[in-house]
């Protein structure tokens, strides 16, 4: 198509083609746009598959599209991130098919400091210096604290988040908020002042300071001098969650644990209890065992002490006595009738002999003996003369006589 | 439940229940002791459930007045 118009033109109606084609061929013959250096900060950076990438040049009001092609981009000394502060080389031109124009890159530079990322790097070092990072001047967290003070924005979503991980979280503790801004020129002394009212109280154990993810300008407040040393100089623990989870501000760097949200930073204010629970009822029922083991021991103590004195006790050894005694008693007798069967024997054996050369015995054979009148046994014919008085003494008895006639 | 268990906090409370089965568990008490122990230690625990069982979550803000308003649960 003729750039130039002829009267033939004018009154056409454009396809979108011929339109964006016409564009691109005016952007193509300004000079100017050939080879043009931009200044910006670097938003919603891609890498396609291709090795291409496409990013957006921002500044405070306007944004441009770029791409630069893989063949460019590989001959990139740095990795580019959104944030980035860079000056870019290239040409404007147009993506006819897109209808946009775009600043086609070839490359970039990073891009002196802006202000913002200047004045941050400064006050880090200053405060370095004076030791506020120090993790020696961190505070512990209190694991059960009972009330968590919270400085936030009272209508943002940060505080509805802070406050459902609380409540699913730890239902015991309770929350006292202290709204302020968040961001703006009015933010750093509105959280200062929110900070020290929420620290001056005694029923409070423990500091969040949130806010919900923004860009490096929304999150400044937090990067203001004023609350850093605000924070440092707080009693109580003091627990940030600013932004999102790359996000880090001098509040973070100051404050005595960083969280990287303000959900994160509920979490790890309070414990679990539902881990707690468990806990609990093992403990409970440890109670119980520990309990019956301790009952079940002096219990085997008494027994094992009852049985002992009954091997002690003196009813044992009586009654051991007395068995010994009857033991000796009935041996005692045995052996005293032995002895009186022995003498028995003895007595009948004599007794017998006895009885043999008894003259007793001799006079049941029919001897007799006989005696003169003075009792004395006649013996001989020689004792007596006829006319003596004698006594006959038999077997069964005795009777008188008188000697006559010696035969 | 005593006065001196209501204004025990959990915290307190749980750890003093802990103590206690470690005092039972390491022996070498009278059984009046251990019973005495035993029982100061299910009224812990019945407490710490009832706080956990009862627990809900009060939300105060501070208003611009500087008044101290309790806000509702949703």
């Amino acid at each position: 198509m003729n750039l130039f118009l002829d009267s033939g033109q004018i009154s056409s109606v454009w396809t979108v083609s011929e339109l964006n084609n016409y564009i691109r061929e005016l952007f193509e013959i300004d000079y100017r746009l050939q080879d043009v250096e931009v200044r910006g900060e670097v938003s919603n950076f891609t890498r396609a598959r291709s090795g291409h990438l496409y990013f957006t040049l921002k500044d405070d009001r306007c944004q441009l599209k770029c791409v630069m092609w893989r063949s460019s981009a590989e001959r990139l000394r740095f990795l580019l991130e959104d944030g980035d502060a860079v000056v870019v080389g290239g040409r404007i031109s147009v993506y006819e098919a897109g209808g946009v124009y775009q600043l086609y890159a070839d490359h970039i530079e990073p891009g002196g400091r802006g202000d913002l990322a200047l004045a941050f790097e400064r006050l880090k070092q200053k405060l370095a210096e004076e030791g506020l990072f120090e993790p020696a001047a961190r505070r512990s967290i209190p694991a059960f604290p009972r009330k968590i003070g919270v400085v936030t924005s009272a209508d943002a979503a940060a505080l509805r988040d802070i406050l459902n991980v609380l409540r699913r979280r730890c239902p015991l503790v309770s929350v006292l908020v202290a709204p302020t801004l968040v961001q703006g020129p009015e933010a750093p002394a509105q959280i200062v002042s929110a900070l020290q009212w929420l620290d001056g109280r005694d029923d409070v154990d423990t500091i969040i300071i949130a806010r919900g993810g923004g860009s490096m300008e929304d999150l400044w407040a937090f990067n203001d001098e004023r609350v850093a040393r605000a924070i440092f100089a707080a009693r109580r623990p003091i627990i940030s969650g600013v932004g999102h989870e790359t996000d880090f501000t001098i509040a973070d760097l100051v404050a005595d644990l960083r969280a990287p949200t303000p959900s994160a930073a509920a979490e790890l204010a309070v414990p679990s209890l539902e881990e707690i629970r468990p806990a609990l009822d093992q403990l409970q029922a440890a109670l119980t065992v520990e309990m019956q083991a301790i009952v079940e021991q002096k219990r085997w103590q008494v027994q094992t002490l009852a049985r002992a004195l009954v091997h002690l006790s003196p009813r044992a050894a009586l009654d051991n006595n007395r068995q010994r005694i009857d033991g000796l008693l009935a041996r005692l007798d045995r052996a005293g009738q032995r002895r009186l069967e022995r003498e028995r024997g003895r007595l009948a054996v004599a007794q017998a002999g006895l009885i043999a050369v008894s003259p007793l015995a001799t006079l049941s054979r029919g001897y007799a003996i006989v005696r003169d009148e003075h009792g004395r046994i006649v013996r001989s014919v020689q004792a007596v003369a006829s006319g003596d008085k004698i006594t006959v003494q038999v077997t069964d008895g005795g009777f008188g006589a008188t000697v006559e006639q010696e035969k | 439940m005593t006065d001196d268990m209501q204004d025990l906090t959990f915290e307190d409370a749980l750890h003093e229940l802990e103590a206690i089965v470690a005092q039972l568990e390491a022996g070498d008490l009278t059984l009046e002791v251990s019973l005495a122990l035993f029982e100061r230690g299910q009224t812990l625990a019945r407490r710490c459930n009832q706080q956990l069982d009862s627990a809900s979550l009060r939300v105060e803000q501070l208003t611009a007045d500087g008044e101290i308003v309790e806000l509702p649960s949703p």
